[in-house]
C-alpha cells in the first residue's frame, strides 16, 4: 500500500478546509471588517466594510489582556511545580501503581469540567466547607489573633519609631492598624486566586500526561550510565533527565498555558464578575448585550497570535522539538 | 526507570490526589443532602435522584451530550482511521502541511474554535438563506427551509472537528511503527488490499484506534466551550444546563447527575482493567506452560 492510497485523506482534507481553515480565515476577515463605514467591498450581495478600528479599539483592554496572561502565566508554573514531580514519582512506581494513577488521573476529565468546577464554588463560599472547616479548627480565630497582634505591633511602631522619623523627615508615613479582627471567614471566592486555583485543578493533567509519557520511556541505560561516570542523583536529574523530559514539559506547558489564557467559564464560576478575562470579553462579543462579532474576532485573532508567537519562542529555547506528545 | 520510592514521594502524590478528587467527593456526598443548600449537611436523601429523572431538560441535556459524544466518536474513529492511512501513504512533503492544519484544532484556543466555527455556521446559513430564497422563488416542484438555525447537526459537527486530529494523531505512530514489508508480503501471498488490510494492518494498529476513540470521547464528554458556540439557543449539552444554571441557583439535581456519571465512568473504567489485568494474567500462564 505505498503511495496509492494518499487519497484515503481526500475527504478529511476537504472537511479540514471547510471547518478548520475557512473559520480561521472567517475570523480574519471579520477581525479587520465592521458592521458599516470603512472601505467597501461588494462581491455580489456580499458586503465587506475593511476597517482597522477593531484594533485600534485594543487599548483599551490592555488591562484584560495583562491580567489573563498573568493568571495563566501563574497556573502554568504552578501546574508545572505540581505536574513534573508527580509524574517524575509516577514513573518510578511498579506497573501496577502507574496503571491505577493514571486512570484516577484521567477520570474526573470524563465528568465535565464544568461540574468540577462548580464544586469548588461550595467549597471556597464564605459560607463555604473550607470556611466551615477552618472556624471548626479554629484557623479564622487564629487569623483574627494574629491581625489583632499586628495591629497593636504597628500602632507602638506608630507612635514610636514611626512618628519619630515623620519628624525627623516631615512626612505622614503610618502602618496599617485596622486589620479585621472580627473574621468570621477568609473571603475566597470571587478573587484571582480562585480564578487560579481552577485554572491548576482542572488544567493539571494535561501537565502531568506528557512530562509522564515522556520520562517512563526514557532509557534506563543512559541513567545508569551517567551514575557509573560519577554523577550523583541531583547531577544525573540536571544533565540527563530534566534535558530528555523537555518535550513533555514544553508540550505540557502549552496544554496547560492556551486553555488558561482563553478560559471564560472558570473565571464566570470562581471568579464572579470582577475578574473579566479575555475568554469573557470575546464571549460578550458574540452571545451578550453588547453583540459585536467584528471585535470578538479581532480579540481573539490578537491573543492567538500573542500565543503563538510565545509559543514559538519557546519552542525555539527547546531546540524546535516539535514531537507534540499529546496525552 | 524504576527505583524504590519513599515514603515522601507516596505522600506526595496522595496529597495531589486529594485535591483532585475532594471536589468530586464534596458533589456526591452533597447530592444526598436533604437540602437545597450546597454546603450544610442536613441528613440525607434520595430525593434528589427522583426529581432528576423527572426533569425534562437535564435528562434531555444528559442524552444530548451522550448521543453527541458518541456519534461524534464513531464518526472521528472512520474517518481518523482514513485520513490516517491516507496521510501515511503520502509523500512526505505533501503530508507535512496537511499535519499541521491537522494540528490546529488541538492546540487552538477552544474558544477561538468554538467562536470561528459559528462564524462560519452563521455565515453559509445565510448564504443558504438567499439560495433557498431564489430557488423556491424560481420553482415550486421542492421547497428548501430558507431559515435554518444552529442545532444538533452543528453540534455534531463541531465535535467531529476537534475529535479528528486526536484520533489520527493516536493511530500515526501505530502505522509508522508496523513493518511495511508485511502489506506486501499479504499481497504476494494473494491477499487483496482490501483482504490484507482487514487481515493485517487493522490488528497492527487496533491499540492506536481504541486510544483515539477515548481520547476523542473524553473530549467530546469534557468539552463545554465549543460545544457553548455552536449548539445554537434550542440545543443543550449538560455543561451548558450547569452554566445556565450558576447565573441563578444551582440545583442539587445537577449533583445526583454528575454522581451517576461518575459511577458509571469508574465501574467502566474498572471492569476494562480487570478483564484486561485478567488477560495478559491467562497470556503469561499460556507462556509458562508452553516453556
Amino acid at each position: 500500500m505505498r503511495n496509492r492510497r494518499g487519497f484515503f485523506a481526500l475527504p478529511y482534507v476537504v472537511w479540514m478546509a471547510l471547518f478548520v481553515v475557512a473559520p480561521i480565515i472567517l475570523v480574519v476577515v471579520y477581525a479587520f471588517s465592521a458592521a458599516e463605514g470603512g472601505f467597501v467591498i461588494q462581491f455580489g450581495s456580499l458586503t465587506l466594510h475593511l476597517t482597522l478600528d477593531n484594533f485600534a479599539k485594543m487599548g483599551d483592554y490592555l488591562i484584560v489582556f495583562t491580567r489573563s496572561f498573568e493568571l495563566a502565566i501563574i497556573a502554568t508554573l504552578l501546574c508545572l511545580l505540581i505536574g513534573y514531580p508527580l509524574a517524575y514519582v509516577l514513573a518510578r512506581e511498579t506497573a501496577g501503581v502507574q496503571r491505577v494513577a493514571m486512570m484516577l488521573i484521567m477520570l474526573p476529565m470524563w465528568m465535565n469540567f464544568l461540574l468540577r468546577t462548580y464544586s469548588w464554588m461550595s467549597i471556597l463560599e464564605d459560607t463555604g466547607l473550607l470556611n466551615q472547616l477552618f472556624s471548626a479548627v479554629g484557623i479564622i480565630d487564629l487569623g483574627n489573633w494574629i491581625n489583632s497582634g499586628l495591629n497593636s505591633l504597628c500602632a507602638a511602631l506608630n507612635s514610636g519609631p514611626v512618628a519619630l522619623l515623620n519628624d525627623l523627615l516631615g512626612t505622614q508615613w503610618a502602618l496599617d492598624t485596622a486589620r479585621a479582627t472580627d473574621m468570621e471567614f477568609f473571603h475566597m471566592i470571587n478573587t484571582s486566586g480562585a480564578v487560579v486555583l481552577g485554572m491548576v485543578y482542572n488544567y493539571l493533567p494535561f501537565m502531568v500526561l506528557p512530562i509522564y509519557s515522556v520520562i517512563v520511556k526514557l532509557d534506563d541505560s543512559l541513567i545508569e550510565a551517567a551514575r557509573d561516570l560519577g554523577a550523583g542523583t541531583s547531577r544525573v536529574f540536571r544533565k540527563v533527565i530534566f534535558p530528555l523530559s523537555l518535550p513533555g514539559v514544553l508540550s505540557g506547558i502549552t496544554m496547560v498555558f492556551v486553555p488558561s489564557v482563553s478560559t471564560f467559564a472558570i473565571s464566570k464560576l470562581l471568579g464572579g464578575s470582577n475578574e473579566l478575562l479575555l475568554g469573557d470579553l470575546i464571549e460578550m462579543q458574540f452571545t451578550g448585550m453588547a453583540y459585536n462579532p467584528y471585535l470578538g474576532s479581532a480579540i481573539a485573532l490578537v491573543m492567538m497570535v500573542i500565543v503563538v508567537v510565545c509559543m514559538a519562542i519557546m519552542n525555539r529555547f527547546g531546540e524546535g522539538e516539535e514531537q507534540a506528545v499529546m496525552l | 526507570m524504576r527505583t524504590k520510592t519513599s515514603p515522601l514521594n507516596r505522600l506526595f502524590m496522595a496529597l495531589v490526589f486529594f485535591f483532585l478528587y475532594a471536589p468530586i467527593f464534596v458533589l456526591i456526598v452533597f447530592s444526598f443532602n436533604d437540602s437545597k443548600s450546597r454546603t450544610v449537611w442536613q441528613g440525607f436523601t434520595l430525593d434528589w435522584y427522583s426529581e432528576l429523572l423527572q426533569d425534562s431538560s437535564i435528562m434531555s441535556a444528559l442524552s444530548t451530550t451522550l448521543l453527541v459524544s458518541l456519534l461524534a466518536t464513531l464518526i472521528a474513529t472512520v474517518a481518523g482511521l482514513f485520513a490516517a492511512i491516507g496521510f501515511y501513504n503520502m509523500k512526505r512533503r505533501l503530508r507535512a502541511p496537511l499535519m499541521t492544519v491537522n494540528n490546529i484544532p488541538m492546540t487552538n484556543a477552544d474558544i477561538v474554535t468554538g467562536v470561528s466555527l459559528c462564524l462560519l455556521f452563521v455565515a453559509f446559513f445565510g448564504l443558504w438563506g438567499s439560495v433557498a430564497e431564489w430557488f423556491n422563488g424560481v420553482q415550486s416542484v421542492i421547497t428548501l427551509p430558507e431559515n435554518l438555525h444552529m442545532g444538533f447537526g452543528t453540534l455534531l459537527i463541531a465535535h467531529i472537528t476537534f475529535d479528528i486530529p486526536y484520533v489520527i494523531l493516536s493511530i500515526m505512530p501505530k502505522l509508522r511503527q508496523m513493518d511495511r514489508n508485511l502489506v506486501d508480503a499479504a499481497q504476494d501471498l494473494g491477499c487483496t488490499w482490501m483482504q490484507a488490510f482487514w487481515k493485517v494492518v487493522l490488528p497492527e494498529i487496533k491499540p492506536g484506534i481504541v486510544s483515539g476513540m477515548l481520547i476523542a470521547f473524553t473530549m467530546s464528554v469534557d468539552d463545554f466551550v465549543i460545544s457553548y458556540f455552536t449548539a445554537g439557543s434550542a440545543t443543550s449539552t449538560l455543561a451548558m444546563v450547569v452554566y445556565g444554571m450558576t447565573k441563578r441557583r444551582i440545583s442539587p439535581k445537577i449533583n445526583a447527575v454528575s454522581t451517576l456519571l461518575f459511577v458509571t465512568v469508574l465501574l467502566l473504567l474498572i471492569i476494562v482493567n480487570v478483564r484486561e489485568a485478567r488477560q495478559e494474567k491467562a497470556i503469561k500462564k499460556t507462556a509458562e506452560v508452553r516453556r
